[in-house]
């Protein structure tokens, strides 16, 4: 999933300092997963804002909405009735679903309550880690099923560099060294072998770093 | 046991202090009140395991949360009460209720007065 | 010959190579690498200069090489993976051969996490063990990455970095493999506290029969200060300095000589195993003292090759 919090509360009052009126939309995906832009916490940021406004006298009117998808025109469409009765929409979305309610609804401010973080999974209640870059071309398949991109600090793909020790990366502590992880599971797997080859250069423009990137399925096209 | 408490407090009862959450305490403080506190049991007493010890971390948020907006956190507590200590909870509440009003009326008091809270 | 680096010529008459090191400074003055170079300059066969050393801004490493370069002191050009893509590297791999330069020391570099600017991008477009066969095949297919013609000659002598004390220990030894087969002429390895570690890992090495293939320098940093060995047994990754030798240097009356002893130690021992082809001294911050370790190691003069 894409994993997101919530950003300081004083960022997003800036945003809509001077507002009456908000549309504070939520995402049944990602973000209610990671318990940062579902309906529940929607009705809690739409609480603090209101909070927030009143301890300076003023009136804040927020409609709360929480989308299925926000990254799926279909679902963001059906602010279509109601936005314009608002000064300003505020999403808590990741920042796909921000763009998409900004290029859906030109002549609106439309403000992110999030700060998007990364792909990754949940390793236990409120822990989350990275796990993927979207690098465009998978190399899972020669490294045990462990990203070398995603989890080494260096995304080195002939690691581990002279920093690992007793399985954590130089960078902290905290961290393990993708490559002790990557060498550890072939050991298990008897597929030693494969790290014998040296893993060539790496094509980075499907990572993002060739603009940014489309795909187009001709078979799916309507 | 005919113990008395102030009467400045509401009670809202709820099935486990692991119920509550965020927005619940969240609403209290827009509607109006000064203070809230969560009685839960004792640490290690909760007949759902683990129930009071959510709420402790909610309860935790939520006064990072409350500070964030200007209300402050400190009008927020939690109290580990048995649920057979009469006394402890009449004393708990006598505590909050001077807590409180050491504090004062909370700082979106004004404006529900004057009408403009929804 | 590859390169025709006085190292090269030094390693391959089979004679023991001392390299020492050169850090340049946080700033524009050359005095800082000329002072270094004229301390260095006869007692080593040649001498590294540092790439941003731990992340830290310093002044190029190409310049520091053409520093050394006109006070006659060879240079080997350390080049890191962290600050370059592939076009900055081997613009900078023509530019150096350009201005003399005849060792590169292929690196990944510390993460610039450690340095001063610690919210930088890291580049690592390729790694150290892609910039090594990236510079083989510049030097000895004239082709660059992309395939295409490089104009004019390589000659460089490649170097690649080993580190014995960093996990997974039994996967060092492959590492090295693959850089020896990536390309590299000479590996330097990190700094040596833990002999016995060192030694095992050498019959590793020379079980596969790697010590023939390339030639291998074993990397020494004298001591300073017990302070300094506390803090690179604590603090810096990939170092491995046992617990005694930081108690030598706490009960040392003067730990400067006993960081020289326990150096001048460490060679004695380093010259025996079987592979070793001459020694990396890392003196951090105290040139000065090298002249004197390489002599009182039997290590001088230089000879001439």
């Amino acid at each position: 999933m894409i994993v997101a919090e919530r950003k300081p509360i004083d960022e997003i009052i800036g945003f809509v300092q001077d507002c009456k009126k908000i549309l504070l939309v939520g995402c049944n995906e990602c973000v209610t997963v990671c318990y940062a832009g579902g309906k529940k916490e929607v009705g809690i940021l739409s609480s603090a804002l209101k909070m927030a406004f009143s301890k300076e006298g003023k009136n804040l009117d927020v409609k709360e909405a929480t989308l299925e998808r926000q990254c799926d025109p279909e679902y963001v469409q059906q602010l279509s009735e109601y936005y314009d009765q608002y000064d300003a929409i505020v999403s808590m979305a990741c920042g796909v679903g921000v763009q998409e309610l900004a290029m859906r609804y030109l002549n609106k401010q439309v403000f992110p309550a999030l700060n998007t973080n990364f792909m990754g999974a949940s390793q236990g209640q409120g822990i989350w880690e990275e796990r993927c870059q979207g690098c465009g071309e998978c190399v899972l398949g020669r490294t045990g099923g462990i990203c070398p991109i995603a989890r080494c600090a260096k995304s080195l793909l002939n690691g581990p560099c002279g920093g690992s020790m007793n399985g954590k990366c130089e960078i902290s502590k905290e961290v393990d060294c993708a490559w002790q992880l990557i060498i550890d599971r072939l050991t298990g797997l008897k597929q030693m072998h494969m790290l014998e080859e040296i893993f060539p250069v790496k094509d980075w423009s499907p990572a993002g770093h060739g603009g940014p990137r489309r795909m187009v399925r001709e078979d799916l096209k309507s | 046991m005919r113990l008395t408490y102030p009467d400045s407090i509401r009670i809202i009862r709820l099935p486990c202090t692991g119920k509550i959450d965020v927005i619940h305490m969240m609403e209290a403080f827009r509607k109006g009140a000064d203070g809230v506190y969560v009685a839960g049991c004792l640490e290690g007493e909760c007949h759902y395991l683990a129930g009071n010890l959510r709420a402790k971390k909610r309860v935790e948020y939520t006064r990072k949360l409350l500070d964030e907006i200007g209300i402050g956190g400190g009008r927020l507590e939690m109290y580990g009460i048995a649920a057979s200590d009469g006394p402890r909870f009449a004393e708990v509440a006598e505590e909050m209720h001077e807590k409180i009003k050491a504090l004062g009326p909370s700082p979106i008091k004004g404006a529900i007065q004057k009408g403009v809270l929804l | 010959m590859k390169s025709g680096s006085t190292l090269e010529r030094m390693l391959e008459s089979g004679r023991f190579a001392v390299c020492a090191e050169a850090g340049p400074p946080k700033g524009s003055s050359p005095k800082v690498i000329q002072k270094k170079g004229e301390i260095l300059k006869s007692c080593s066969d040649a001498v590294n200069v540092t790439d941003n050393q731990t992340a830290i801004v310093r002044a190029s490493s190409i310049s520091g090489c053409v520093l050394l370069k006109e006070l006659g002191v060879e240079p080997v050009l350390q080049m890191v993976v962290r600050d370059r893509n592939r076009i900055g590297l081997q613009s900078d791999i023509l530019g150096a051969v350009a201005l003399g330069v005849r060792n590169v020391l292929c690196l990944s570099g510390d993460h610039q996490r450690f340095g001063n600017h610690p919210t930088a991008k890291g580049v690592y477009d390729i790694d150290s063990m892609q910039l090594i066969q990236m510079v083989k095949a510049m030097r000895d297919d004239h082709k660059f990455l992309n395939g295409e013609e490089v104009s004019g000659d390589i000659p460089l002598f490649i170097g690649a970095a080993a580190n014995p004390f960093a996990d997974p220990f039994e996967f060092r030894v492959t590492r090295l493999a693959k850089k020896v087969n990536a390309g590299a002429d000479f590996i330097q390895t990190q700094g040596i506290f833990d002999t016995p570690k060192f030694v095992e890992w050498m019959k590793m090495v020379r079980d596969r029969g790697l010590h023939e293939k390339t030639h291998i320098l074993a990397g020494l940093i004298p001591m300073k200060s017990v302070g300094m060995a506390r803090y690179m047994r604590n603090n810096v990754p990939g170092l491995s300095v046992p617990k005694e030798l930081v108690d030598r240097m706490a009960d040392a009356k003067d730990p400067k000589e006993e960081g020289v002893k326990i150096c001048l130690e460490t060679i004695e021992q380093l010259k025996d195993v079987e592979g070793v082809h001459g020694v990396h001294i890392m003196a951090i911050a105290w040139e000065d003292i090298v002249p004197r370790i390489v002599e009182e190691a039997g290590l001088m003069p230089r000879p001439v090759v």
